[in-house]
């Protein structure tokens, strides 16, 4: 008992709590001490998501294909919009796979404060871990829905070009951008219950705002760097560049440079304020 | 200086009323704020102290003290005291708004056993989630797993959704998950208020082991006897303020005291009846000798009237005014219904409008010396509790003219009661 007495005071480490004021820095240290959290948490997202479901996992797949199969009726036989040279099914589902993940993402991390609240009100813990683990457990779904892709791919004969070894890098580009953006949602969402109300719709017009149904072909001239400010726009088109061997045009470094760059300044302002505001939270959710 | 665990210094929290939990603005809120805001700025700089504006109040106000290593401090204090506050600042749930607060080691606070519990995950599964949430290494849940299983007495569901779970099972397995922790500090708020009995008592044991083994433990309770078991010196809280601090005996004793008026009789105004109370309306509880006049003290040798005063605004069918009584250390010493005889619970099976006073008497030579606290329940079984006070008013029992008075010692007990001794010698 004494020899144990003596061993948790060697190992004990002194923490001074007072007022904060302003930005206070990331504190990346004390994150990384709750990593098996995250991996707890994601995992908690995942096994419940599907429970109590008949289809279970299968709903991975049925959303983005039903909502492909919609697409290609309406925007591909009706509307008859280019595709650029590929089927219009497998150009859109391809777009759509990381659109999905960033909009569920993006909703779900927008509401992870709210919907965590008893934990946020009870323990400590560094608060970043809940919507790094929303994040996380999108992927999933994701994978499920890319076993599809790889069929469809199989089917209609696509080859694949040396630039897939980019894909991963698009991925990330979509985690980084679902991040940010949730960051911002997420700490605005405990002040303002509006958030809630907004992000649906807000979902629905930045989907028409990236090249999911349509070819980013349709973007002409200077339009083209107002464009790239979303994200996704680089997204989806760095994913059918990766995937489908689908051409980028002369101005991609530029446009693709200034996804990039967005993402990174809204995960980073993100991270910051979402910090900032962190101290306020169990008192205000 | 050297081994204190806890260094609390000035210590403040202050929140905006506006800022209460289960309150939030709307956006359209902060742009009216943002139009109003000159006009509250000029407002606010007439009021005389920059910080005491009306809509703010300070749940802690310059608190301090100091927690040695391995020492376990009760904290105790009513409703809206700051107890709850105090421990929230200590666990890192909250910040403090000003002050300063030092903290030695790993803390692990029991603030609300099975936060995070998933309802369609299994035990097994919410084991290791419970424990990450709580700070838990993957590899300290996967050691202490089994004693946690065995601990908690849930072998046989441990692969079963814990919906599935009575509420008694859950909270086993939340408590011995939480009790599993180690932390150098442990932060224990009201836990004990659930379970059974003998639930009970396996925490009390668990928290005693986790003092001894050299740890630091800071304990909240309503549970006056679980508090005097439990730690050798306790603080009392009184409206966000440390009032006192001394060895438990001697704070309960201030606490259980405190705050009551020395007339023996307590009445409520209309701000200290909860709403839930209607249709009932206590007015007031009053403690009388034999001569009929309100009381402080009573004498042992005398017979106590107790009665409460009360106004019904409807009917109220199956109503029932009862009484505690308890020590002040906490333990119970009666309780009792009006209409507990059955000639007056078929009387009063619906009790009519109107205003009434139940009262009943505590027979002479009953209650030893001391110190009593009254309480009051209004109920209808099972069906609801209109309204209960535990500590309305006390009272001291004086003990003179006692049996046993011929010695100055103190007699242990409750009750003094004056039996009937027969000393017949025996001859052979």
């Amino acid at each position: 008992m004494t020899e144990s007495a003596l061993g948790t005071k060697s190992t004990s480490e002194t923490i001074i709590l007072r007022p904060t004021r302003g930005w206070s820095a990331l504190n990346l240290g004390d994150l990384w001490r709750y990593r098996e959290l995250i991996f707890f948490l994601t995992w908690r997202d995942i096994k419940v998501r599907y429970k109590q479901t008949v289809l279970g996992a299968a709903w991975a797949i049925i959303r983005p294909v039903m909502t492909m199969l919609v697409y290609s009726l309406i925007f591909g036989q009706l509307a008859n919009l280019d595709s650029e040279g590929v089927p219009y099914t497998i150009f859109t589902y391809v777009a759509l796979l990381p659109w999905q993940l960033f909009s569920k993402a993006m909703n779900d991390t927008g509401r992870s404060m709210v919907s965590n609240r008893n934990m946020i009100t009870k323990i400590y813990f560094p608060r970043l871990v809940i919507p790094i683990s929303t994040v996380l457990s999108g992927l999933v779904d994701f994978f499920i829905a890319f076993v599809i892709l790889i069929g469809m791919m199989v089917y209609y004969d696509i080859s694949l070009t040396s630039a897939i070894w980019t894909l991963p890098l698009f991925l990330l580009l979509t985690i980084i951008s679902a991040l940010g953006v949730g960051l911002w949602f997420s700490s605005l969402n405990v002040l303002y219950r509006d958030v809630g109300y907004m992000l649906p719709f807000l979902t629905e017009m930045w989907k028409y705002l990236t090249p999911v149904a349509y070819s980013a072909g349709y973007i002409t001239g200077a339009w083209k760097i107002i464009y790239a400010i979303n994200p996704m726009a680089g997204v989806v088109q760095g994913f059918r560049w990766a995937l489908l061997g689908i051409e980028l045009d002369s101005s991609a470094t530029m446009t693709m440079s200034i996804s990039i760059g967005v993402a990174i300044v809204v995960l980073i302002s993100g991270l910051f304020y979402f910090r900032r505001m962190e101290r306020t939270f169990a008192d205000m959710v | 200086m050297s081994n204190l665990a806890i260094r609390v210094e000035n210590l403040g929290k202050q929140y905006r009323i506006g800022l209460a939990p289960e309150r939030y603005k709307t956006l359209r809120d902060s742009i009216v704020n943002i139009v109003t805001w000159p006009i509250q700025r000029i407002r606010r700089g007439l009021a005389p102290s920059g910080e005491d504006y009306i809509d703010t109040i300070w749940a802690l106000r310059d608190v301090s003290f100091n927690v040695e290593q391995g020492q376990i401090l009760g904290v105790i204090g009513r409703n809206g005291a700051g107890k709850s506050t105090l421990l929230k600042v200590l666990s890192r749930v909250t910040e403090p708004t000003k002050g300063e607060v030092e903290i030695r080691g790993r803390v692990g606070s029991l603030l609300e056993v099975g936060t995070g519990f998933h309802p369609e995950l299994t035990g097994r599964e919410n084991i290791y989630l419970n424990g990450a949430i709580l700070g838990m290494k993957r590899a300290e849940i996967d050691r202490k797993f089994d004693e946690i299983v065995d601990f908690s007495g849930v072998e046989k569901f441990i692969d079963t959704p814990v919906k599935r779970y009575s509420s008694g099972m859950y909270l086993r397995l939340a408590f011995a998950v939480a009790a599993h922790l180690e932390p150098e500090i442990l932060v224990v708020d009201e836990v004990l208020a659930v379970g059974d009995a003998e639930f009970q008592r396996k925490c009390l044991g668990k928290m005693s082991d986790v003092a001894q083994e050299g740890r630091t433990v800071l304990f909240v309770s309503h549970d006056m006897s679980a508090i005097l078991r439990l730690t050798e010196e306790a603080i009392v809280l009184e409206k966000g303020q440390l009032v006192y601090r001394a060895p438990t005996v001697e704070a309960v004793d201030y606490y259980m005291i405190s705050g009551f008026s020395e007339s023996g009789e307590r009445t409520w105004d209309a701000d200290e009846i909860p709403a839930s109370a209607a249709p009932f309306r206590p007015i007031a509880l009053r403690v009388r000798n034999s001569k009929g006049s309100n009381v402080d003290v009573v004498r042992s040798t005398e017979a106590i009237n107790l009665e409460v005063e009360y106004a019904l605004d409807e009917s109220i069918q199956g109503l029932r005014v009862g009484l505690y009584l308890m020590s002040a250390r906490g333990e119970y010493v009666l309780t009792t219904f009006d209409t507990d005889e059955p000639e007056q619970y078929d009387k009063f099976g619906v009790r009519p409008a109107g205003h009434f006073i139940s009262s009943c008497t505590i027979p002479a030579d009953l209650l030893n010396e001391g110190r009593y606290t009254v309480g009051m329940n209004a109920s209808a079984f099972r069906v609801k509790r209109y309204f209960m006070d535990e500590r309305a008013l006390t009272f001291t029992v004086d003990g003179m003219g006692a049996p046993g008075k011929q010695w100055s010692e103190t007699r242990m007990g409750l009750v003094r009661p004056r039996l009937k001794w027969r000393i017949e010698p025996i001859e052979q």
